[in-house]
């Protein structure tokens, strides 16, 4: 195998656990070494890349909009794929069993649709898997 | 002989699963393979106790995430010896290793 791929299989959902936060460093992290990613993202993960996502006030401490700079996933997945646009690459798909019972479809640019089939090919072709459950 | 990354997340004042996760990394280094285990997320808070201290004596490789020591106020000097600080890009170098078996815990 001559270049170096990672796949990672996401289960839990936005907003839920560190474990988001940590998958998507991991991602970021092996892009800036140059090594190639899939992503399979399953369960409630496949609403990461949701467009609807906003970010928000906070009125108890009484910021805007622009001043609490509300962070939301689907901003990090899409600069995720913008960073792996070519070489390295990345590749995320959304389960689409698990997006039509969220009726999480409007996800952001680049993210495309698949089945578990998908992560066992993904899995096949990669140097290495490494699967982050849900607690 | 191969490769063994444990990445261990969770609170060991929390439950008793990290235990497992050292019994498995201890028994895999005793049949003569590499092992490491990468504390991340409050699998960090592990870093300040004695509760480690069987992994080093076996000869366990730990690492343990800078970001995640960051977030959690703990500093360099509070580490026990035998615990490596390190970035995120450590942990993805050795799971591109060939022979290499990672799991999440």
């Amino acid at each position: 195998m001559s270049r170096k791929k990672l796949t990672l299989a996401l289960m839990d959902p936005p907003y839920e656990s560190a474990n988001s936060t940590t998958a998507l460093r991991i991602v970021a992290a092996a892009l800036e070494l140059g090594i190639d990613v899939n992503v399979f993202a399953y369960e409630g993960a496949v609403c990461l890349p949701l467009k609807d996502q906003a970010p928000h006030a906070n009125p108890v401490k009484g910021t805007s909009v622009e001043e609490e700079e509300h962070p939301t996933t689907k901003t990090f997945v899409s600069a995720l794929l913008e960073m792996g646009n070519g070489n390295p690459q990345l590749t995320w798909v959304n389960c689409g069993l698990c997006v039509d019972e969220r009726g999480a479809g409007n996800v952001v640019d680049g993210v495309k649709r698949g089945s578990p089939a998908d992560f066992l090919k993904m899995a096949q072709e990669s140097t290495n898997t490494l699967v982050i459950p849900t607690k | 002989m191969s490769n063994y990354i444990f990445i261990e997340s969770q609170d060991p004042f929390e439950s008793r699963d990290p235990k497992f996760v050292e019994d498995m990394a201890i028994a895999l280094k005793k049949r003569g393979h590499n092992v490491t285990v990468f504390l991340v997320q409050n699998g960090v808070l592990a870093t300040r106790t004695e509760c480690l201290a069987r992994l080093t004596s076996a000869g366990v490789s730990l690492l343990a995430d800078d970001f995640s020591l960051r977030e959690r106020g703990i500093q360099p000097d509070e580490i026990l010896p035998g615990v490596q600080s390190v970035a995120l890009t450590v942990l993805v170098a050795a799971l591109v290793q060939e022979q290499t078996k990672a799991m999440w815990h």
